[in-house]
Protein backbone atom coordinates (compact mmCIF):
# COMPACT_ATOMS: atom_id res chain seq x y z
CA UNK A 1 0.00 0.00 0.00
CA UNK A 2 1.22 3.47 -0.63
CA UNK A 3 0.70 6.99 1.20
CA UNK A 4 -2.42 7.89 -0.87
CA UNK A 5 -4.30 4.67 -0.70
CA UNK A 6 -7.69 5.14 0.70
CA UNK A 7 -9.80 3.19 3.52
CA UNK A 8 -11.31 0.65 0.89
CA UNK A 9 -8.03 0.11 -1.16
CA UNK A 10 -6.05 -0.88 2.40
CA UNK A 11 -9.36 -2.80 3.23
CA UNK A 12 -9.58 -4.65 0.21
CA UNK A 13 -5.35 -5.37 0.06
CA UNK A 14 -5.56 -6.63 3.55
CA UNK A 15 -8.69 -9.02 2.97
CA UNK A 16 -7.66 -10.45 0.36
CA UNK A 17 -3.93 -10.81 1.47
CA UNK A 18 -2.11 -8.39 -0.81
CA UNK A 19 -1.30 -6.70 2.21
CA UNK A 20 -0.72 -7.39 6.03
CA UNK A 21 -2.57 -5.10 8.31
CA UNK A 22 0.72 -4.93 10.55
CA UNK A 23 2.58 -3.74 7.25
CA UNK A 24 0.05 -1.31 6.88
CA UNK A 25 -0.35 0.16 10.06
CA UNK A 26 3.76 -0.30 10.35
CA UNK A 27 4.08 2.25 7.40
CA UNK A 28 1.61 4.62 8.87
CA UNK A 29 3.32 4.53 11.95
CA UNK A 30 6.42 6.01 10.26
CA UNK A 31 4.61 8.19 8.23
CA UNK A 32 3.46 9.70 11.49
CA UNK A 33 7.09 9.37 12.88
CA UNK A 34 8.78 10.89 9.99
CA UNK A 35 6.17 14.09 9.42
CA UNK A 36 4.72 14.91 12.37
CA UNK A 37 7.29 17.22 13.49
CA UNK A 38 6.49 19.07 10.52
CA UNK A 39 2.47 18.71 10.45
CA UNK A 40 1.83 18.82 14.21
CA UNK A 41 -1.28 16.47 13.96
CA UNK A 42 -0.74 13.79 16.48
CA UNK A 43 -0.28 14.58 20.34
CA UNK A 44 -0.27 10.60 20.90
CA UNK A 45 1.10 7.70 18.92
CA UNK A 46 -0.58 4.06 20.20
CA UNK A 47 2.12 2.31 18.52
CA UNK A 48 1.73 -0.98 20.71
CA UNK A 49 -1.34 -1.14 20.59
CA UNK A 50 -2.34 -0.55 17.18
CA UNK A 51 0.51 -2.97 16.33
CA UNK A 52 -0.90 -5.60 18.40
CA UNK A 53 -4.35 -5.05 16.96
CA UNK A 54 -3.05 -5.23 13.51
CA UNK A 55 -1.18 -8.56 14.00
CA UNK A 56 -4.93 -9.65 15.86
CA UNK A 57 -6.28 -8.62 12.53
CA UNK A 58 -3.75 -11.16 10.34
CA UNK A 59 -4.41 -14.00 12.78
CA UNK A 60 -8.02 -13.48 11.65
CA UNK A 61 -7.82 -13.55 8.12
CA UNK A 62 -4.94 -16.81 8.22
CA UNK A 63 -7.67 -18.19 10.44
CA UNK A 64 -10.05 -17.74 7.97
CA UNK A 65 -12.46 -15.43 10.01
CA UNK A 66 -14.41 -13.00 8.22
CA UNK A 67 -13.10 -9.37 8.49
CA UNK A 68 -14.83 -6.01 8.88
CA UNK A 69 -15.32 -3.71 5.97
CA UNK A 70 -12.25 -1.46 7.58
CA UNK A 71 -9.67 -4.65 8.46
CA UNK A 72 -6.06 -3.13 8.94
CA UNK A 73 -7.92 0.48 7.75
CA UNK A 74 -4.95 2.85 10.40
CA UNK A 75 -7.40 6.19 11.33
CA UNK A 76 -6.75 8.88 14.58
CA UNK A 77 -9.17 10.84 16.67
CA UNK A 78 -9.15 14.11 17.99
CA UNK A 79 -7.72 14.19 21.39
CA UNK A 80 -10.97 14.52 22.87
CA UNK A 81 -12.24 11.40 22.66
CA UNK A 82 -11.39 8.49 25.37
CA UNK A 83 -8.54 6.57 24.50
CA UNK A 84 -8.18 3.74 26.87
CA UNK A 85 -4.78 4.48 29.14
CA UNK A 86 -4.76 8.02 27.78
CA UNK A 87 -5.66 11.22 29.22
CA UNK A 88 -7.97 13.29 27.68
CA UNK A 89 -6.78 16.51 26.85
CA UNK A 90 -9.49 17.67 24.52
CA UNK A 91 -6.54 20.41 23.89
CA UNK A 92 -6.02 21.75 27.05
CA UNK A 93 -3.14 22.01 29.69
CA UNK A 94 -6.16 21.21 32.60
CA UNK A 95 -6.77 17.65 31.30
CA UNK A 96 -2.70 16.56 31.30
CA UNK A 97 -3.45 15.90 35.40
CA UNK A 98 -6.65 13.67 34.54
CA UNK A 99 -6.30 9.92 35.12
CA UNK A 100 -5.80 8.10 31.60
CA UNK A 101 -9.51 7.32 29.92
CA UNK A 102 -10.61 3.43 31.07
CA UNK A 103 -12.46 2.23 28.24
CA UNK A 104 -12.30 3.87 24.39
CA UNK A 105 -15.14 6.14 23.15
CA UNK A 106 -17.86 4.12 21.69
CA UNK A 107 -17.13 5.14 18.37
CA UNK A 108 -13.75 3.94 18.45
CA UNK A 109 -15.01 0.17 19.06
CA UNK A 110 -16.97 0.30 16.89
CA UNK A 111 -14.52 1.09 14.19
CA UNK A 112 -12.00 -1.46 15.80
CA UNK A 113 -14.94 -3.98 15.39
CA UNK A 114 -15.27 -3.36 11.81
CA UNK A 115 -11.48 -3.96 11.35
CA UNK A 116 -9.95 -0.06 11.59
CA UNK A 117 -6.83 0.22 13.76
CA UNK A 118 -6.31 3.09 16.10
CA UNK A 119 -2.78 4.57 16.05
CA UNK A 120 -3.21 7.88 17.88
CA UNK A 121 -4.66 10.81 18.90
CA UNK A 122 -5.32 14.35 16.89
CA UNK A 123 -3.89 17.69 18.44
CA UNK A 124 -6.96 19.97 18.68
CA UNK A 125 -7.79 23.81 19.41
CA UNK A 126 -8.42 24.35 23.14
CA UNK A 127 -11.52 22.36 24.35
CA UNK A 128 -13.03 22.47 20.83
CA UNK A 129 -13.55 26.73 21.11
CA UNK A 130 -11.75 27.49 17.73
CA UNK A 131 -11.95 27.29 14.51
CA UNK A 132 -8.08 27.93 13.68
CA UNK A 133 -6.28 24.60 14.39
CA UNK A 134 -3.92 26.33 17.00
CA UNK A 135 -3.21 25.55 20.48
CA UNK A 136 -0.85 27.67 22.59
CA UNK A 137 -0.03 23.99 24.33
CA UNK A 138 0.96 21.87 21.61
CA UNK A 139 1.41 24.52 18.73
CA UNK A 140 -0.68 24.84 15.71
CA UNK A 141 -1.83 21.92 13.53
CA UNK A 142 -0.03 22.12 9.70
CA UNK A 143 -1.69 22.43 6.88
CA UNK A 144 -0.21 19.91 4.57
CA UNK A 145 -0.64 21.90 1.61
CA UNK A 146 1.11 24.87 2.84
CA UNK A 147 2.74 24.38 6.22
CA UNK A 148 2.33 27.92 7.12
CA UNK A 149 -1.11 28.03 7.08
CA UNK A 150 -3.88 27.10 9.53
CA UNK A 151 -5.44 23.25 9.10
CA UNK A 152 -8.57 24.98 10.58
CA UNK A 153 -10.14 23.88 13.68
CA UNK A 154 -10.97 22.54 16.28
CA UNK A 155 -10.65 19.63 14.57
CA UNK A 156 -6.77 20.69 13.18
CA UNK A 157 -4.97 17.61 13.75
CA UNK A 158 -8.02 15.65 11.95
CA UNK A 159 -7.54 17.81 8.63
CA UNK A 160 -3.67 17.91 8.90
CA UNK A 161 -3.05 13.75 9.68
CA UNK A 162 -5.63 13.26 6.70
CA UNK A 163 -4.42 15.65 4.00
CA UNK A 164 -1.01 15.15 4.37
CA UNK A 165 -1.72 11.11 4.09
CA UNK A 166 -0.86 10.14 7.55
CA UNK A 167 -3.78 8.05 7.78
CA UNK A 168 -6.61 7.38 5.46
CA UNK A 169 -9.80 8.28 7.87
CA UNK A 170 -9.92 10.70 11.33
CA UNK A 171 -12.62 11.51 13.53
CA UNK A 172 -13.40 14.95 14.74
CA UNK A 173 -16.33 16.85 16.21
CA UNK A 174 -18.19 19.24 15.01
CA UNK A 175 -20.46 22.45 17.39
CA UNK A 176 -20.15 25.07 14.72
CA UNK A 177 -18.12 23.89 12.44
CA UNK A 178 -15.05 22.19 13.71
CA UNK A 179 -15.04 19.19 10.68
CA UNK A 180 -16.19 21.14 7.84
CA UNK A 181 -13.55 24.28 8.45
CA UNK A 182 -10.92 21.33 8.61
CA UNK A 183 -12.32 19.65 5.77
CA UNK A 184 -12.14 23.01 3.50
CA UNK A 185 -8.65 24.63 4.74
CA UNK A 186 -6.93 20.46 3.93
CA UNK A 187 -9.26 19.89 1.00
CA UNK A 188 -11.09 16.73 2.10
CA UNK A 189 -14.29 15.24 2.59
CA UNK A 190 -15.64 15.78 6.16
CA UNK A 191 -19.08 14.33 6.92
CA UNK A 192 -21.23 15.97 10.39
CA UNK A 193 -24.15 13.79 10.77
CA UNK A 194 -27.34 14.88 11.92
CA UNK A 195 -27.47 15.72 15.14
CA UNK A 196 -28.14 13.20 17.81
CA UNK A 197 -27.01 10.35 14.77
CA UNK A 198 -23.76 8.98 16.39
CA UNK A 199 -23.12 8.52 19.83
CA UNK A 200 -21.06 11.11 21.88
CA UNK A 201 -20.45 9.28 24.83
CA UNK A 202 -16.85 9.24 26.15
CA UNK A 203 -16.20 12.17 24.26
CA UNK A 204 -15.18 15.37 26.05
CA UNK A 205 -18.06 17.73 25.52
CA UNK A 206 -18.04 21.34 24.51
CA UNK A 207 -21.81 22.78 23.67
CA UNK A 208 -24.11 19.70 24.51
CA UNK A 209 -27.19 21.72 22.63
CA UNK A 210 -24.98 21.54 19.24
CA UNK A 211 -21.85 18.37 20.07
CA UNK A 212 -21.72 16.13 16.88
CA UNK A 213 -18.88 13.97 16.38
CA UNK A 214 -18.05 12.34 12.71
CA UNK A 215 -15.24 11.36 9.95
CA UNK A 216 -12.88 13.43 7.86
CA UNK A 217 -11.49 11.13 4.88
CA UNK A 218 -10.05 11.74 1.32
CA UNK A 219 -13.02 9.75 -0.32
CA UNK A 220 -16.58 9.83 0.02
CA UNK A 221 -15.98 5.75 -0.33
CA UNK A 222 -13.84 6.22 2.96
CA UNK A 223 -16.30 8.38 4.57
CA UNK A 224 -19.19 7.14 4.02
CA UNK A 225 -17.69 2.97 5.38
CA UNK A 226 -16.55 4.73 8.76
CA UNK A 227 -20.00 6.64 9.23
CA UNK A 228 -21.92 3.00 8.72
CA UNK A 229 -19.69 1.72 10.75
CA UNK A 230 -19.98 4.10 13.67
CA UNK A 231 -24.27 4.05 13.91
CA UNK A 232 -26.45 2.63 15.80
CA UNK A 233 -27.65 3.57 18.98
CA UNK A 234 -26.44 3.98 22.62
CA UNK A 235 -28.05 4.59 25.99
CA UNK A 236 -25.24 6.07 27.33
CA UNK A 237 -25.67 9.58 25.32
CA UNK A 238 -28.99 10.64 25.62
CA UNK A 239 -29.01 12.44 22.50
CA UNK A 240 -28.31 9.83 20.21
CA UNK A 241 -31.21 8.38 18.25
CA UNK A 242 -32.84 5.16 18.80
CA UNK A 243 -33.47 5.00 15.20
CA UNK A 244 -31.63 1.67 13.89
CA UNK A 245 -28.54 1.94 12.00
CA UNK A 246 -29.39 3.12 7.96
CA UNK A 247 -26.24 2.71 6.03
CA UNK A 248 -25.00 5.29 3.60
CA UNK A 249 -22.65 2.97 1.84
CA UNK A 250 -25.68 1.06 -0.48
CA UNK A 251 -26.85 4.19 -2.16
CA UNK A 252 -23.66 5.99 -2.42
CA UNK A 253 -23.14 5.30 -6.11
CA UNK A 254 -27.09 5.89 -6.72
CA UNK A 255 -25.98 9.23 -8.75
CA UNK A 256 -28.44 12.56 -8.96
CA UNK A 257 -30.96 11.56 -11.07
CA UNK A 258 -33.95 13.01 -9.31
CA UNK A 259 -32.79 14.75 -6.69
CA UNK A 260 -33.80 18.43 -6.16
CA UNK A 261 -30.72 20.52 -5.31
CA UNK A 262 -30.99 24.68 -4.38
CA UNK A 263 -27.79 27.26 -3.94
CA UNK A 264 -28.21 29.29 -0.68
CA UNK A 265 -28.14 32.87 -1.44
CA UNK A 266 -28.14 35.82 0.57
CA UNK A 267 -26.18 35.86 4.19
CA UNK A 268 -24.40 32.25 2.34
CA UNK A 269 -22.99 34.74 -0.30
CA UNK A 270 -22.46 37.68 1.15
CA UNK A 271 -18.80 38.36 2.31
CA UNK A 272 -17.43 35.21 0.70
CA UNK A 273 -14.22 35.68 -1.26
CA UNK A 274 -13.47 34.68 -4.44
CA UNK A 275 -12.64 31.05 -4.36
CA UNK A 276 -15.44 30.28 -2.11
CA UNK A 277 -17.60 31.81 -4.71
CA UNK A 278 -15.96 30.15 -7.38
CA UNK A 279 -16.02 26.52 -5.67
CA UNK A 280 -19.72 26.86 -4.70
CA UNK A 281 -20.44 28.43 -8.80
CA UNK A 282 -18.14 25.01 -9.89
CA UNK A 283 -20.50 22.79 -7.72
CA UNK A 284 -23.65 24.33 -8.64
CA UNK A 285 -23.17 23.76 -12.46
CA UNK A 286 -22.11 20.89 -12.24
CA UNK A 287 -25.48 19.80 -10.13
CA UNK A 288 -27.49 21.43 -12.74
CA UNK A 289 -28.40 23.57 -9.17
CA UNK A 290 -30.04 26.61 -11.03
CA UNK A 291 -32.35 27.65 -8.10
CA UNK A 292 -31.29 30.41 -5.46
CA UNK A 293 -33.20 30.19 -2.15
CA UNK A 294 -32.41 32.17 1.19
CA UNK A 295 -32.44 30.51 4.40
CA UNK A 296 -34.47 32.36 6.69
CA UNK A 297 -32.87 34.52 9.33
CA UNK A 298 -29.40 32.89 9.12
CA UNK A 299 -27.57 36.14 10.42
CA UNK A 300 -29.65 35.81 13.19
CA UNK A 301 -29.50 31.68 13.76
CA UNK A 302 -25.86 32.32 13.81
CA UNK A 303 -26.01 34.92 16.14
CA UNK A 304 -28.02 32.44 18.38
CA UNK A 305 -25.26 29.36 17.81
CA UNK A 306 -22.66 32.21 19.16
CA UNK A 307 -24.95 32.76 22.12
CA UNK A 308 -25.61 28.89 23.30
CA UNK A 309 -21.56 27.75 22.42
CA UNK A 310 -20.26 30.67 24.48
CA UNK A 311 -23.20 30.49 27.62
CA UNK A 312 -22.58 26.27 27.74
CA UNK A 313 -19.09 26.83 27.14
CA UNK A 314 -18.90 28.91 29.69
CA UNK A 315 -21.47 26.91 32.23
CA UNK A 316 -19.45 23.95 31.55
CA UNK A 317 -15.86 25.14 32.29
CA UNK A 318 -16.82 27.31 35.12
CA UNK A 319 -15.33 25.36 37.96
CA UNK A 320 -11.74 25.75 35.83
CA UNK A 321 -12.54 29.24 35.13
CA UNK A 322 -12.18 29.58 39.20
CA UNK A 323 -9.47 27.25 40.37
CA UNK A 324 -7.12 27.24 37.10
CA UNK A 325 -7.83 30.01 34.96
CA UNK A 326 -4.30 30.77 34.48
CA UNK A 327 -3.78 27.55 32.35
CA UNK A 328 -6.39 28.29 29.65
CA UNK A 329 -5.06 29.45 26.15
CA UNK A 330 -5.93 33.45 26.95
CA UNK A 331 -8.10 33.62 24.10
CA UNK A 332 -10.26 30.37 25.12
CA UNK A 333 -10.07 31.76 28.96
CA UNK A 334 -11.51 35.19 28.26
CA UNK A 335 -14.38 34.05 25.92
CA UNK A 336 -15.30 31.48 28.41
CA UNK A 337 -15.49 34.31 31.31
CA UNK A 338 -17.54 36.32 29.03
CA UNK A 339 -20.00 32.86 28.08
CA UNK A 340 -20.42 32.55 31.75
CA UNK A 341 -21.68 36.25 32.44
CA UNK A 342 -24.34 36.00 29.88
CA UNK A 343 -27.93 36.55 31.31
CA UNK A 344 -29.86 33.37 30.98
CA UNK A 345 -33.13 34.99 29.80
CA UNK A 346 -31.46 35.73 26.55
CA UNK A 347 -30.07 31.92 26.33
CA UNK A 348 -33.60 30.90 26.69
CA UNK A 349 -34.59 33.24 23.81
CA UNK A 350 -31.62 31.30 21.57
CA UNK A 351 -32.94 28.27 22.14
CA UNK A 352 -36.59 29.39 21.31
CA UNK A 353 -35.53 31.27 18.43
CA UNK A 354 -33.73 27.97 17.54
CA UNK A 355 -36.96 25.90 17.69
CA UNK A 356 -38.75 28.95 15.48
CA UNK A 357 -36.21 28.53 12.59
CA UNK A 358 -35.92 24.55 12.47
CA UNK A 359 -39.57 24.34 11.47
CA UNK A 360 -38.77 27.46 8.64
CA UNK A 361 -35.39 25.45 6.95
CA UNK A 362 -37.44 22.28 8.02
CA UNK A 363 -40.18 23.58 5.18
CA UNK A 364 -37.28 24.46 2.86
CA UNK A 365 -36.70 20.73 2.64
CA UNK A 366 -40.52 20.09 0.91
CA UNK A 367 -39.02 21.48 -2.15
CA UNK A 368 -35.24 20.54 -2.03
CA UNK A 369 -33.20 17.70 -1.04
CA UNK A 370 -30.24 19.00 -0.86
CA UNK A 371 -28.52 22.91 -0.43
CA UNK A 372 -25.22 24.04 -1.41
CA UNK A 373 -23.34 26.69 0.49
CA UNK A 374 -19.93 27.88 0.84
CA UNK A 375 -18.35 25.92 3.69
CA UNK A 376 -15.83 29.10 4.87
CA UNK A 377 -15.42 32.80 2.89
CA UNK A 378 -11.99 32.05 2.68
CA UNK A 379 -8.88 29.35 1.52
CA UNK A 380 -6.71 28.71 4.99
CA UNK A 381 -4.96 31.66 6.43
CA UNK A 382 -1.70 32.05 7.74
CA UNK A 383 -0.79 30.83 10.74
CA UNK A 384 -1.30 33.38 13.47
CA UNK A 385 -3.52 35.77 11.04
CA UNK A 386 -5.83 37.60 13.56
CA UNK A 387 -8.26 39.80 10.99
CA UNK A 388 -9.57 39.26 7.94
CA UNK A 389 -11.69 41.07 5.23
CA UNK A 390 -15.31 40.52 5.20
CA UNK A 391 -18.05 42.20 3.34
CA UNK A 392 -15.76 45.33 3.24
CA UNK A 393 -14.85 44.98 6.40
CA UNK A 394 -11.93 43.89 8.34
CA UNK A 395 -13.15 41.72 11.31
CA UNK A 396 -11.90 39.28 13.74
CA UNK A 397 -10.71 36.31 11.90
CA UNK A 398 -11.52 33.42 14.74
CA UNK A 399 -14.86 34.47 15.38
CA UNK A 400 -15.69 34.70 11.55
CA UNK A 401 -14.55 31.60 9.73
CA UNK A 402 -17.41 29.89 10.87
CA UNK A 403 -20.05 32.43 9.56
CA UNK A 404 -21.13 30.06 6.89
CA UNK A 405 -21.17 26.57 9.15
CA UNK A 406 -22.93 27.74 12.08
CA UNK A 407 -26.99 28.68 10.80
CA UNK A 408 -26.38 24.48 9.72
CA UNK A 409 -25.41 22.93 12.68
CA UNK A 410 -27.37 25.42 14.84
CA UNK A 411 -30.45 22.97 13.66
CA UNK A 412 -28.21 19.99 13.41
CA UNK A 413 -28.93 19.02 9.63
CA UNK A 414 -26.22 16.91 8.13
CA UNK A 415 -23.33 18.37 5.98
CA UNK A 416 -20.94 16.44 3.74
CA UNK A 417 -18.32 19.36 3.20
CA UNK A 418 -16.93 18.49 -0.34
CA UNK A 419 -13.25 19.50 -1.42
CA UNK A 420 -13.22 21.87 -4.53
CA UNK A 421 -9.38 21.28 -5.53
CA UNK A 422 -8.45 25.20 -6.12
CA UNK A 423 -5.03 26.62 -7.05
CA UNK A 424 -2.92 26.97 -4.92
CA UNK A 425 -5.09 26.04 -1.93
CA UNK A 426 -8.38 24.30 -2.18
CA UNK A 427 -11.40 25.02 -0.57
CA UNK A 428 -15.21 23.41 0.97
CA UNK A 429 -18.48 23.25 -0.31
CA UNK A 430 -20.99 22.15 2.13
CA UNK A 431 -24.11 19.96 0.76
CA UNK A 432 -26.43 20.06 3.51
CA UNK A 433 -29.29 18.01 3.43
CA UNK A 434 -32.87 17.04 5.29
CA UNK A 435 -32.03 15.59 9.28
CA UNK A 436 -31.15 11.94 8.53
CA UNK A 437 -30.45 12.27 4.72
CA UNK A 438 -26.84 12.33 5.17
CA UNK A 439 -27.61 9.15 2.41
CA UNK A 440 -28.53 12.43 0.32
CA UNK A 441 -25.06 14.50 0.99
CA UNK A 442 -23.50 11.53 0.18
CA UNK A 443 -24.30 10.67 -2.58
CA UNK A 444 -24.15 13.93 -4.43
CA UNK A 445 -20.92 14.01 -2.39
CA UNK A 446 -19.69 10.62 -4.41
CA UNK A 447 -21.62 12.03 -7.85
CA UNK A 448 -18.66 15.15 -7.52
CA UNK A 449 -15.87 12.79 -6.44
CA UNK A 450 -16.53 10.41 -10.08
CA UNK A 451 -16.74 13.80 -12.35
CA UNK A 452 -13.53 15.17 -10.37
CA UNK A 453 -15.29 18.33 -9.57
CA UNK A 454 -14.56 17.33 -6.05
CA UNK A 455 -11.20 15.97 -5.22
CA UNK A 456 -8.90 15.76 -2.06
CA UNK A 457 -5.69 16.86 -3.68
CA UNK A 458 -2.64 15.68 -2.65
CA UNK A 459 0.00 18.27 -1.24
CA UNK A 460 4.26 18.60 -1.96
CA UNK A 461 4.99 17.10 1.04
CA UNK B 1 -32.30 47.28 23.41
CA UNK B 2 -28.64 50.26 22.90
CA UNK B 3 -25.33 48.56 23.05
CA UNK B 4 -23.87 49.06 27.05
CA UNK B 5 -20.97 51.56 27.29
CA UNK B 6 -17.39 50.38 28.17
CA UNK B 7 -17.91 51.77 31.56
CA UNK B 8 -20.82 49.94 32.90
CA UNK B 9 -20.00 46.68 31.15
CA UNK B 10 -16.71 46.69 33.60
CA UNK B 11 -18.82 47.22 36.44
CA UNK B 12 -21.43 44.36 35.09
CA UNK B 13 -18.14 42.33 34.63
CA UNK B 14 -16.37 42.65 37.95
CA UNK B 15 -20.06 42.37 39.98
CA UNK B 16 -20.62 38.94 38.13
CA UNK B 17 -17.38 37.69 38.91
CA UNK B 18 -17.15 38.44 42.19
CA UNK B 19 -21.23 36.63 42.11
CA UNK B 20 -19.75 33.24 39.85
CA UNK B 21 -16.91 33.20 41.95
CA UNK B 22 -13.97 33.78 39.12
CA UNK B 23 -10.97 35.52 39.70
CA UNK B 24 -10.44 38.65 37.34
CA UNK B 25 -6.96 39.90 36.49
CA UNK B 26 -6.55 43.53 34.86
CA UNK B 27 -4.83 42.75 31.78
CA UNK B 28 -7.88 40.13 31.01
CA UNK B 29 -10.39 42.61 31.05
CA UNK B 30 -9.87 44.41 27.53
CA UNK B 31 -10.85 41.43 26.09
CA UNK B 32 -13.69 39.65 28.11
CA UNK B 33 -15.02 43.25 27.46
CA UNK B 34 -14.68 42.86 24.03
CA UNK B 35 -15.95 39.54 23.64
CA UNK B 36 -19.01 40.20 26.15
CA UNK B 37 -19.82 43.36 24.06
CA UNK B 38 -19.83 41.12 20.67
CA UNK B 39 -22.12 38.57 22.58
CA UNK B 40 -24.70 41.27 24.16
CA UNK B 41 -24.67 42.48 20.87
CA UNK B 42 -25.53 38.99 19.48
CA UNK B 43 -27.82 37.48 21.94
CA UNK B 44 -29.65 40.91 21.81
CA UNK B 45 -30.19 40.27 17.91
CA UNK B 46 -31.69 36.89 18.68
CA UNK B 47 -33.84 39.03 21.48
CA UNK B 48 -35.35 41.53 19.27
CA UNK B 49 -37.34 38.59 17.12
CA UNK B 50 -40.45 38.46 17.73
CA UNK B 51 -41.59 34.72 18.60
CA UNK B 52 -45.00 33.27 20.46
CA UNK B 53 -44.71 32.45 24.06
CA UNK B 54 -45.78 29.51 23.24
CA UNK B 55 -43.19 28.19 21.36
CA UNK B 56 -40.52 25.64 23.18
CA UNK B 57 -37.41 25.83 23.80
CA UNK B 58 -35.53 23.38 21.33
CA UNK B 59 -34.09 20.98 24.11
CA UNK B 60 -36.75 18.62 24.82
CA UNK B 61 -36.51 16.80 27.94
CA UNK B 62 -37.55 13.45 28.16
CA UNK B 63 -38.67 12.07 31.47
Amino acid sequence: METWSTASEIADAVAQGRASALAVVDAALSRIEQQNSVLNAFTAATVERARAKARAVDAARAAGKPLGPLAGVPFAVKNLFDVAGIATLAGSKINRDRDPASVDSPLITRLESAGAILVGALNMGEYAYDFTGENVHDGPSRNPHDTGRMTGGSSGGSGGAVAGGLVPVSLGSDTNGSIRVPSSFCGLFGLKPTYGRLTRARTFPFVASLDHLGPLARSTRDLALAYDAMQGPDAEDPVCTTRASEPALPTLGSGIGGLRIAVAGGYFERGAGTEALSALATVAKALDAEQRIEIPEAARARAAAFIITTTEGGALHMDRLRTNAHDFDPATRDRLISGAMIPASLVVKAQKFRRWYREQVLKLFERYDAILAPATPMVAPRLGQQMMMLDGAEVPLRANIGIYTQPISFIGLPVVCVPVPLQPLPIGVQIIAAPWREDVALRIAHYLETTQVAKAPRPPL
Amino acid sequence: MSEIDNQALEVYIRTAATALGIPLEEAWMPEIRANLAVSLRLANIVADFDLPDEIEPAPVFEA
